[in-house]
């Protein structure tokens, strides 16, 4: 159909690639100096004129990281906490789903309507409350108050994209587990679990990064330095030291690994989970 | 017997779906619903949290927020923030979902670059405002190379000064934030059927006016449906600000979340804090209802 290789049309295609190099320092070049920095000594990081490539490459920074038992510790709890999150999110999530999915009830559209508005409130509105909250019965600087006020978080969004996946799934499935004499809850079990990992999959990865990504809770409701996940550990390292830029950087690009390895992975499950907001 | 049977089964199908439910409906209803009231009686209470006995305040709080000149400079920069930020996510998303879905060029370099310019995105905010704060000190690379340039005399202080910092804060968000739209219009592109734009070439429409009669229009209702929910997101934007400039200097990208915190957890009145928040609050829910609208209307 299109005429190809006329001189205005090679021009456009130049033009086209230009424009690309062009998005693609704007995309990465942050990131490439996140990396870079991170091999830098803290004194070449202000070199001028800035070095693109680490003149001096050391690993003495992600060395000062990973033998400090104190970051260490950082990384452990954002782990922890957005683990136990991740598994108490997904089982919760899929009995609603189920629900959503399979039954028919009084009440489920506005069920529904309520949790696509959930998805919305302002972290800092209910901040306040659980600071309340979470001082009165005493759980003030520790796991449980990250996990629960994480779980309310999570929850809505999980339930959504659990929901979507299992209505893809044919019912005949799990009626022919009706037809048998089995109960719904078998159904649930037998059947749609084992068919459902890849929505499950999709669901922990949004649920997961979710928790990594956390930073007002965890800033105000844990205080002691062995409580706290990476997003603060990073700022605090920004306070402590006076600007020990390469640390920062290799604590961030140690920080950032496990989504870009889940990404790189698990590429299609990612960005089900990251557009689940706006698809439904 | 049998009748007994089936009326026991139908039974267990009618209550079997809020039993599936139970568990999530507990932990929204405890633990958000209620905080949700919790916040808006604090907002009307004397020492809310500090006190055992808080006294009733009636709209003081209230009062107290609109009176202040930095609660009303905090909406006017998180309008600036969100509005700056949703038009240039959506601009640059359009502008690099259409690039990459051109058939001119090749399918690996494609797939390399999509995954590429989603990158901004897989960064924790917290790291995206360090990475920003090492790009932009006065004697980093981005004053350095502007200066070889000739673009810019002398060094910038991009968020210690009153008349950049609000500007920057702002740049650091749109990076952070077009994957979202690039992503979901990618989607939408390649959702269009392809003899829309066949018919257009046999009637010799041009690349301007199928771009405009056919591809926008298409996407319309995902550009809408994204535009709403990053609005009330990046509204709610805190972790970015707070690490680059905490709100400051003087104030000059105090937003409403960080106007909010600092109320809270540095003067300590949680009261007038929570008065905050409900208007927040009263603006977001404004927001989702919209939305919500538009998506049932969809």
């Amino acid at each position: 159909m299109r005429k190809r290789h006329t001189p205005k049309d090679r021009l456009i295609t130049v033009a086209l690639h230009v424009a690309l190099a062009a998005g693609l320092f704007f995309a990465a070049f942050p990131i490439y100096w996140m990396l870079s920095s991170s091999f830098k000594s803290n004194t070449e990081i202000f070199a001028l004129p800035p070095t693109i490539l680490p003149k001096a490459f050391t690993l003495e920074a992600y060395a000062a990281i990973l033998g400090d038992p104190v970051k260490l510790r950082f990384f452990f709890n954002s782990y922890f906490v957005a683990g136990a999150v991740t598994v108490l999110t997904v089982l919760i999530a899929l009995l609603a789903a189920y629900g959503f999915s399979r039954f028919n009830f009084r009440g489920k559209g506005s069920l529904n309507t309520l949790i696509i508005s959930t998805q919305t409130i302002p972290p800092i509105t209910l901040l306040i409350p659980f600071f309340g909250l979470v001082v009165s019965y005493r759980i003030f600087d520790t796991y449980v108050a990250l996990i629960l006020t994480y779980l309310v978080f999570t929850l809505p969004y999980a339930i959504l994209l659990m929901t979507g996946y299992l209505n893809t799934l044919p019912r005949d499935l799990d009626e022919a587990v009706a037809v048998d004499g089995g109960s719904s809850w078998t159904a649930l079990w037998r059947v749609i679990v084992p068919i459902s990992l890849p929505g499950i999959v999709a669901t922990s990865v949004y649920t997961f990064l979710l928790c990594w990504n956390e930073f007002l809770f965890a800033l105000t409701l844990t205080k002691s330095t062995s409580m706290r996940t990476v997003p603060i550990g990073i700022q605090l390292l920004m306070g402590q030291h006076a600007f020990e830029w390469n640390q920062m950087m290799a604590m961030s690009v140690l920080g950032s690994l496990p989504l870009l390895v889940i990404y790189l992975v698990a590429q299609r499950f990612f960005l089900a989970g990251m557009t689940a907001g706006s698809v439904k | 017997m049998a009748r007994q049977k089936r009326s026991h089964h139908r039974l267990k199908r009618a209550v079997a779906p809020y039993l599936y439910l139970s568990p999530s409906l507990l932990i929204i209803g405890l633990l958000m619903l209620l905080p949700m009231v919790t916040v808006i009686s604090y907002s009307f209470q004397n020492s809310a949290v500090l006190r055992r006995d808080p006294s009733f305040a009636g709209l003081k709080h209230y009062q107290a927020i609109f009176a202040d000149p930095v609660f009303w400079a905090s909406l006017w920069h998180t309008l600036y923030f969100t509005c700056m930020s949703v038009v240039f996510h959506m601009t640059i998303g359009m502008i690099f979902a259409l690039m990459l879905n051109s058939d001119r060029i090749n399918p690996t370099l494609r797939n390399i670059l999509r995954v590429l310019y989603i990158l901004p995105w897989l960064f924790t905010a917290v790291i995206i405002a360090v990475i920003w704060r090492l790009l932009l000190e006065p004697n980093g690379v981005v004053n350095s190379i502007l200066m070889q340039l000739g673009i810019i005399g002398s060094k910038i202080e991009w968020f210690s000064s009153p008349e950049t910092a609000l500007h920057a804060v702002t740049f650091a968000n749109i990076w952070a934030g077009y994957p979202l739209f690039m992503v979901s219009l990618l989607a939408g592109l390649q959702g269009i059927p392809k003899d829309f734009y066949e018919a257009a070439d046999i009637d010799g429409a041009k690349a301007y006016q199928k771009l405009i009669f056919i591809t926008i229009p298409q996407l319309m209702p995902i550009i809408i449906s994204i535009s709403l929910l990053d609005f009330i997101w990046t509204m709610q934007v805190f972790p970015l600000i707070w690490i680059t400039t905490g709100g400051g200097p003087i104030y000059s990208t105090e937003v409403l979340s960080t106007y909010t915190y600092k109320l809270a957890f540095s003067s300590y009145n949680l009261s007038q804090a929570a008065a905050s928040a409900v208007v927040i609050l009263l603006i977001s829910l404004g927001l989702t209802l919209f939305y919500i609208r538009y998506q049932k209307a969809r």
